[in-house]
């Protein structure tokens, strides 16, 4: 087989891969999207915090040390202890919800029925304030994120592959458990919206407001819900990513990625986030393999996005979502 | 002149005249997906009437004004305009031809003021490019002013004075059917689609409602196509009636001739379809 | 009391449509206009134009143009850093290739070129909508960005990839590079900021105006009553794309001399303008400016009095920087959608009838 081919095919099991975690955080920006209508712009920015928080928490970082000690003139950074991992994820979880609730009582309750895009505006007010939230509390240094997942090349595929083609594919262990977790996240929240009742409200809510009210449905609780429902899927998300390439915040402007991931499946189809994830990320890795040395590099920058805006010229409604019909 | 309604031009009773054909609609289908919205309706508007189309909900009405007013392309029937086949158009193509229109869900725009929302009836009347807007002084400014003296006339005519620089968002239900009227009058149009004028009003502001719009037609000699559900009103006012029921066209003639056609009340009455 | 119409007659519909109905008012536009001409040159140093004015300035108009398209014509964009990379570029390229003509063209041909760039990514804006849109324009962002971080062609092939302005002068005073003085380079932002908020505020009270208001305020009823979608959403794009053009030419080669797209043009700035229209107020001129304002002046409070006054590491300041910020966005958007604009509306209501409210 020729070796470029040979290429091709790791940088698009890898793409696969890379896709898996946009579609992670694309799948928070569709739960809240279909429950509430609203685009949460700050979804990336969760998925740092989460991350921050469980790494804040394992280590027993004191939260906004920096800000005691400038104050105060002490000179606190850590409590002395860590905390299990399993346990710390706990945590980090209740923090999610906390934030949920605080985004609820705070900011939606007082905006509801506001134009959708004033919303989308306050998202982006949020983005911005845990842009400087989430450091103060947890310190700007790259933070190391270890729950003990399996990391490194994986030698089995390795030696398989070189066995087959004499080429070794490199893949990431860490990949390949994300690939599964994702898998699992989305069978769980498939089932839980199917079979609980929470899940059939969530869905009714999804369908029409008034209507779910009508029939005696929370709007309140389900917006909690969903909104936490979407901090934990940020935080199994900011898991990965930061197992991978450690916590800082920029990271949340890589997970803006997946707002194309979205304009791509659809705004409020949960396969379409994930089949857009996978597009998105095989396709960035393949454009940048083929045509990425020929103009400089670095396409990854920009090529989500170009290819999400030319194909919602031909598909407003991207590939999964419903249709929109204009009426007077 | 002659009082015979089939002549090319005649005299009403209490003394309009009714000229040519503006508006033919012949044999328009209009279909969403499998629903059928509009079967194979044809009837015409003539200059200086006022034309209804009534019948009970989801008969097509709406549908109908959407086809006249370029919305909706209807997928079977041709469409003629002041004698000529009218080709595909888009909707401010449409307006542009003198066609202008009132919503049955009051569509003004919010965040304008009720002046500013008039004004734009008027801009198939100004035509000064970016360049002249930005210097502002000359052409634009002109125009501008010319323009604001014409909307003036239409809030007079509508006893709006008082709200001329309210916000449109700030009104009551009411005065913004009345503000969304001074848009499409402001406009001259050459045919003016009412749809539903008086829906959610009481007895006082529909009144004043059918008082303005006689006076339109009688003073402007604008021709009128509206859709009401108000029975009485619409026999008081128009002079010629299309009565349509599940997309079809059930009857059109005058008022008198309509209230005594036998599917028109079943239509109303009820009677079963079979 | 003397703040009021009463006694101000209106005889012709063009006093009517003046834009300070109010005689205070109008003083208080000339005042204004006169201690920005003829007072503050004299005073400024190098420090207050650095810091305050001449990014007050410069932002002023970047929010002016994003206002017309967010504000007025209701497509709201996030590709505002690019498209100022746009203007910054686009002039950098003209000053060097024709050093003899005026860099007051330079400015608005790159201006006019942003407007060209603005109407390319403008298009999909009549397909797609809302937030479908803005993610869109982050396309432009993100493109323009590389595309001036990667072709050397644009930043002349030096070494450091950086764009450096040189020296350049208006009737014979230099205006651009290391030797610029506080007062020429104060003079030349507030002209042209002077300038563009007039033609600003043309379009925005004449037809143009009103069918850009039209297509934000019901885009559907719009092209029934007769405006050309296309025509009403690509002038907007155009029209603010020169205006933020002109912003970015002007912040590379009056303020910062020296630019990188990534750093000086990143998303950030983006939302900056984006920030200042909403805390401003979306659909006013008077908005643009008080957000620019607001959006400068806070940073530089803020740090002064952090890091001056009390010693607070930097990093904290910009921390507490964002969170401010943020979550003002967010009490805006609740309490006052129409922001610092509105209260200053209120205010003026208010003062119309002091001390008789009733």
């Amino acid at each position: 087989m020729p070796e470029q081919l040979l290429f091709a095919m790791e940088v698009t099991l890898n793409g696969l891969m890379a896709g898996v975690l946009y579609a992670l955080v694309a799948l928070g920006f569709v739960l809240i999207f279909k429950a509430s209508g609203i685009f949460n712009f700050a979804q990336g920015m969760l998925v740092v915090f989460a991350a921050m928080t469980l790494v804040g928490v394992q280590t027993g970082q004191i939260p906004f040390a920096h800000l005691i000690n400038t104050i105060f003139g002490t000179k606190i950074h850590h409590f002395g202890w860590t905390v299990p991992t399993i346990i710390a994820i706990i945590v980090a979880g209740a923090a999610m919800v906390l934030v949920a609730w605080i985004i609820e009582k705070y900011i939606l309750q007082h905006l509801i029925g506001q134009p959708d895009i004033i919303l989308f505006m306050a998202t982006i007010g949020m983005w911005y304030f845990m842009h400087g939230f989430a450091p103060l509390m947890w310190g700007s240094e790259v933070m190391k994120l270890d729950v003990g997942l399996a990391q490194g090349i994986n030698e089995t595929i390795d030696t398989t592959t070189y066995g087959w083609f004499g080429y070794g594919f490199f893949i990431d262990n860490l990949d390949i458990v994300a690939a599964i977790v994702a898998a699992l996240l989305v069978t769980a929240l498939v089932l839980f919206s199917q079979y609980t009742k929470q899940g059939r409200a969530l869905r009714a809510v999804a369908d029409d407001h008034s209507a779910a009210l009508s029939v005696g449905i929370s709007l309140r609780f389900i917006w909690v819900l969903v909104w936490s429902i979407a901090g934990f899927v940020a935080l199994v998300a900011g898991i990965m990513w930061g197992s991978k390439s450690g916590v800082q915040i920029s990271l949340a402007e890589v997970a803006l990625k997946a707002l194309p991931v979205l304009m791509l499946g659809g705004f409020t189809s949960i396969p379409g986030a994930i089949i857009g994830g996978l597009i998105i990320g095989v396709g960035e890795q393949l454009f940048e393999f083929a045509i990425g040395p020929l103009v400089g590099g670095a396409t990854q920058a920009w090529f989500a996005y170009v290819l999400a805006l030319v194909f919602l010229i031909f598909r407003p409604q991207g590939l999964f979502g419903e249709k929109i019909i204009e009426r007077v | 002149m002659t009082t015979d309604m089939n002549a090319d031009s005649y005299v009403t009773e209490d003394g309009r005249t009714i000229g040519p054909v503006v508006m033919d609609l012949k044999n328009i289908t209009l279909r969403f997906g499998g629903v059928v919205a509009i079967k194979d309706i044809s009837f015409n508007i003539r200059e200086g009437e006022i034309r209804a189309i009534i019948g009970p909900n989801g008969a097509g009405k709406s549908s109908m004004l959407n086809v006249i007013s370029g919305f909706y392309k209807p997928q079977e029937g041709e469409v003629w305009f002041r004698g000529s086949k009218r080709p595909q158009m888009k909707p401010y193509q449409v307006a542009q031809q003198g066609l202008a229109r009132t919503f049955q869900n009051i569509a003004l725009f919010e965040g304008m003021t009720v002046l500013d929302n008039i004004m734009t009836g008027r801009l198939n009347k100004m035509n000064a490019n970016l360049f002249q807007q930005a210097i502002w002084k000359g052409k634009a400014e002109k125009e501008e002013l010319e323009n604001r003296e014409a909307c003036e006339k239409v809030i007079d005519f509508l006893e709006i004075q008082h709200i001329r620089k309210t916000p449109v968002g700030r009104l009551p239900y009411g005065l913004k059917k009345r503000v969304e009227l001074a848009r499409a009058l402001a406009a001259e149009p050459s045919l003016l689609l009412l749809d539903e004028p008086m829906a959610g009003m009481n007895v006082e502001e529909k009144e004043d409602m059918s008082r303005f719009i006689l006076d339109m037609n009688d003073e402007f000699g604008t021709t009128i196509a509206l859709i009401e559900h108000d029975m009485g009103v619409v026999m008081d006012l128009s002079d010629r009636v299309v009565v349509m029921d599940y997309g079809k066209k059930i009857g059109d003639g005058t008022p008198d001739e309509v209230r005594n056609n036998q599917d028109v009340i079943d239509a109303y009455l009820g009677v079963s379809h079979d | 009391m003397f703040y009021r119409e009463a006694g101000d007659f209106k005889t012709s519909y063009r006093d009517d449509n003046q834009t300070f109905p109010i005689r205070l008012d109008r003083a208080g536009y000339w005042i204004a206009l006169f201690v920005a001409f003829c007072v503050i040159p004299f005073f400024v140093n190098d420090y207050w134009v650095n810091s305050i004015f001449a990014p007050f300035f410069i932002y002023a108009i970047a929010a002016l143009g994003l206002n017309i398209l967010t504000g007025y014509a209701g497509q709201v964009s996030l590709g505002t850093g690019g498209f100022m990379a746009v203007g910054a570029y686009a002039c950098y390229k003209l000053m060097v290739a024709f050093p003899d003509v005026s860099i007051v063209f330079h400015v608005l041909i790159a201006g006019g070129i942003t407007a060209a760039v603005g109407v390319a990514f403008g298009l999909p804006s009549l397909r797609i909508k809302g937030f479908y849109l803005a993610v869109a324009t982050l396309a432009a962002q993100f493109f323009l960005v590389w595309l001036f971080n990667k072709v050397a062609w644009f930043y002349n092939y030096s070494a450091s990839g950086q764009i450096n302005a040189p020296e350049r002068s208006v009737l014979g005073v230099v205006v651009t590079g290391p030797n610029t003085e506080a007062w020429a380079k104060y003079m030349i932002c507030l002209v042209f900021l002077v300038v563009l908020a007039w033609v600003a505020r043309n379009l925005t009270r004449g037809m143009t105006g009103r069918k850009w208001m039209g297509i934000r305020d019901m885009d559907i009823a719009a092209e029934i009553i007769g405006v050309n979608p296309l025509m009403a959403k690509m002038s907007a794009f155009a029209v603010s794309s020169f205006f933020v053009g002109v912003a970015g030419a002007l912040f590379f080669a009056v303020y910062l001399g020296a630019a990188e797209a990534g750093e000086s043009f990143g998303i950030t700035k983006s939302f900056l303008v984006l920030f200042m229209i909403i805390i401003g107020g979306l659909g006013s001129i008077f908005g643009s400016f008080a957000g620019a304002a607001f959006m400068v002046l806070m940073p530089v409070i803020l740090k002064n009095l952090l890091v001056g006054t009390l010693g607070w590491p930097t990093e904290i300041a910009a921390e507490l920087e964002f969170i401010i910020v943020g979550g003002l966005i967010v009490i805006f958007l609740i309490l006052e959608p129409h922001g610092l604009a509105q209260l200053w509306r209120l205010t003026k209501e208010k003062l119309r009838l002091w001390p008789f409210p009733h």
